[in-house]
């Protein structure tokens, strides 16, 4: 298996899609002659020509609702927001229209788009450029909110995005662009609504998305030092949740921590643990804790931004909780 | 240093005759027809409001008819339609059945939306007529998005989008104008001006008050055209259909109107906002009576021509209302349907 980075893998599976699709274009800020804001569209203008990889004005509510009205009528578009910060201007137009088309014209239409761009927090970007906003997405039925956290899973959770016939919330994480991974040759998808057990484990599950999956693997790589020995499911998609393989990874270790970079409050952690202690209440040996941003604008400061992050001392210090080794 | 030269701007239009022959004399009756079948269409839905046959919102067209008839008419079956909330006369004229549309008021499985959309998301896709929206201004982008469709595909068809005055201010309808000018896109769009926005009088929302001027932001052809005569909305639809579907160059139309009623049901027709005297002006240019006088005058039909349209357009209404009545709920189990594709659930 060949080793390239996710910004590369996202833009093989935007690259297959469209040799593949006619149907199928990109459009956003700078996704053309700028090659990509991120360079995920690095060489897309060049090899699909200016009526498939498509520059638009800095006009997220605009474009956002380009991209629907032509996915009504049967294109397939890739609507990239530069962050999902800016894609809050546009929100009408993903809620309002995207997810409500196929209710409320009783199943006559559909929209097969792909919302796509980074979320969440950098470095030292502050707090309008910082924001995890998977849980706003994931609160709207109509929507499905997809959130890869490896190369590999980033290309073929794409591909599967881009074929839906609903509407996608593809969040990729901006610290993740130049991450690594092995991603296979050949063409594959990755199904949508399937989470992944990325360490086995028999002593504590930690249930995690996107950038807290390495979060997550650090901590636990620190536990096993100590004998502890973690699970880590990706959940992968947010939005239909993988239930079953969350309940099935609790049911065998009992304690669960859910850690997440968005804010604590309504997040998606708290629908994870409203489903945990739902529907396997006697697995539970201890409460399900959870890991979060603090529930605060993100600060400018490096060492304040760093206070409020999901890291692996806080995920430590949730196991070690749980498992009653400490207070 | 190179410079960046601002092209010549369009000079605001002025409407030239139609080179073309006229709508023919039964082209001209059936305009008449459709208007009335709205008018008698509305009449009958504010009637079953009252009665609480019809649920939430309901915002009716009675006093706009020569708008959604005139324009409709300039159109070819495969074009795309958006609508406004207000759009029960546009889908009637566009030729759903006044049975589907009113039971779709009525929230019932044979509506054309299966009871799950109601009086403000009437939707047919197999006319083109693709809502039905509820959030003013939210709409206009996608009618861009759906003229962008059309380019991409090299086809010849042309999305239009009607819209009230009030979504003029709104950010939606200058982000959706520009990309369609700036990338030359078959769009038309339709500013029906009726006045208000819900309460709020154009003069107090907006600070240009001729909305057609608009255009010249964007350096769009546009008019302004009078909605109470079908004629001239005909004629300057197909103006404008013609420079989309010819040389894909986007219009915006604006199509001087007047709502006869309230805003929604629980609006009164006059009151705080508007006086009694202001909406008795313009019930003098009622646009069934002024094209029913022009067709007498052209001897294209008598009184009793009208008052048999009239008479057939109250049957056929009446005859949806029963239909609409008498037709089943939606099964419970269609609560869950049409969330996600293939039966996908949430």
């Amino acid at each position: 298996m060949a080793v390239i980075t996710y910004r590369d893998a996202l833009n093989q599976a935007i690259r297959e899609e469209m040799r593949l699709d006619p149907s199928v274009f990109l459009m956003g800020e700078e996704v053309g002659v700028y090659q990509g804001a991120y360079k995920v569209s690095r060489g897309l203008l060049d090899e699909f020509g200016p009526m498939r990889v498509v520059d638009t004005p800095i006009t997220e509510l605009g474009f956002a609702g380009v991209g629907v009205g032509a996915a009504m009528v049967g294109l397939k578009p890739i609507v990239e927001f530069m962050t999902w910060n800016f894609a809050l201007l546009a929100i009408d137009q993903v809620v309002n229209t995207a997810a409500k088309m196929r209710y409320m014209s009783g199943g006559q239409i559909s929209v097969p788009a792909v919302f796509r761009g980074p979320g969440g927090s950098a470095l030292q970007l502050a707090a309008q450029h910082s924001q995890a906003f998977e849980s706003w997405y994931a609160h709207i039925p109509g929507l499905k909110v997809v959130m890869p956290a490896t190369p590999a899973d980033a290309k073929g959770l794409l591909k599967s995005a881009i074929r839906d016939q609903d509407p996608v919330v593809f969040i990729e994480g901006e610290m993740l662009y130049n991450t690594k991974g092995e991603v296979p040759e050949d063409e594959y998808l990755t199904p949508i609504g399937k989470a992944d057990v990325k360490r086995a484990g028999g002593d504590v599950t930690l249930i995690c998305h996107s950038k807290t999956v390495s979060v997550a693997l650090k901590a636990a790589e620190q536990l096993a030092a100590e004998g502890i020995d973690a699970e880590v499911v990706d959940l992968r998609t947010i939005r239909p949740l993988d239930q079953e393989t969350v309940l099935a990874s609790v049911s065998k270790t009992h304690r669960a921590i859910v850690v997440e970079e968005g804010w604590s409050f309504a997040g998606v952690g708290a629908q994870v643990v409203d489903v945990i202690q739902r529907e396997i209440f006697d697995e539970l040996d201890a409460p399900v804790l959870r890991v979060t941003g603090a529930d605060v604008p993100m600060p400018y400061n490096k060492h304040l931004e760093k206070a409020s992050k999901a890291d692996p001392p806080k995920v430590i210090a949730a196991v070690k909780r749980v498992l009653y080794l400490e207070s | 240093m190179k410079t960046t030269e601002s092209k010549p701007r369009k000079s605001a239009v002025a409407p030239v005759a139609t080179a073309a022959p006229g709508p023919d004399a039964d082209t001209r009756r059936s305009w008449l027809r459709q208007m009335l079948l709205i008018r008698r269409f509305e009449e009958k839905a504010g009637e079953a409001y009252s009665l609480g046959k019809i649920g939430g919102f309901c915002h009716l067209y009675i006093g706009q008819e020569a708008v959604a008839v005139g324009s409709i008419a300039a159109m070819r079956g495969d074009d795309y339609i958006t609508a406004s909330y207000r759009e029960h006369g546009h889908a009637l004229a566009r030729g759903m059945s006044a049975r589907a549309a009113m039971a779709e008021l009525f929230g019932k499985a044979a509506g054309c939306s299966h009871g799950k959309g109601g009086s403000m998301h009437l939707i047919d896709a197999s006319l083109g007529f693709l809502g039905g929206h509820g959030i003013v201004g939210g709409h206009i982008p996608l009618t861009t998005g759906m003229a962008f469709a059309i380019k991409y595909r090299e086809e010849d068809r042309v999305a239009v989008c009607y819209f009230g005055e009030a979504a003029v201010n709104n950010g939606a309808f200058h982000e959706a104008l520009n990309m369609a000018a700036l990338w030359k896109l078959p769009a038309i769009y339709i500013c029906e001006n009726n006045r208000y926005g819900m309460g709020t009088a154009l003069e107090r929302a907006s600070a240009v008050y001729d909305i057609s001027e608009r255009a010249g932001s964007y350096d769009m052809d546009r008019e302004v055209v009078d909605g109470q005569d079908v004629l001239a909305v005909y004629e300057a639809m197909a103006r404008a259909v013609k420079r989309a579907r010819e040389n894909k160059h986007p219009t915006l139309l604006e199509i001087r109107t007047y709502r006869f009623m309230g805003h929604s049901m629980s609006d009164p027709i006059h009151g705080h906002y508007r006086t009694r005297e202001e909406v008795e002006e313009h019930r003098k240019r009622d646009p069934i009576v002024v094209w029913g006088e022009k067709l007498r005058a052209d001897g294209l039909i008598d009184e009793k021509g009208i008052k048999a349209l009239d008479a057939d357009c109250l049957s056929e209404v009446e005859d949806a209302y029963r239909f609409a009545d008498a037709a089943p709920d939606p099964e419970p189990g269609e609560l869950w349907t049409d969330v996600y594709a293939n039966g996908g659930t949430p």
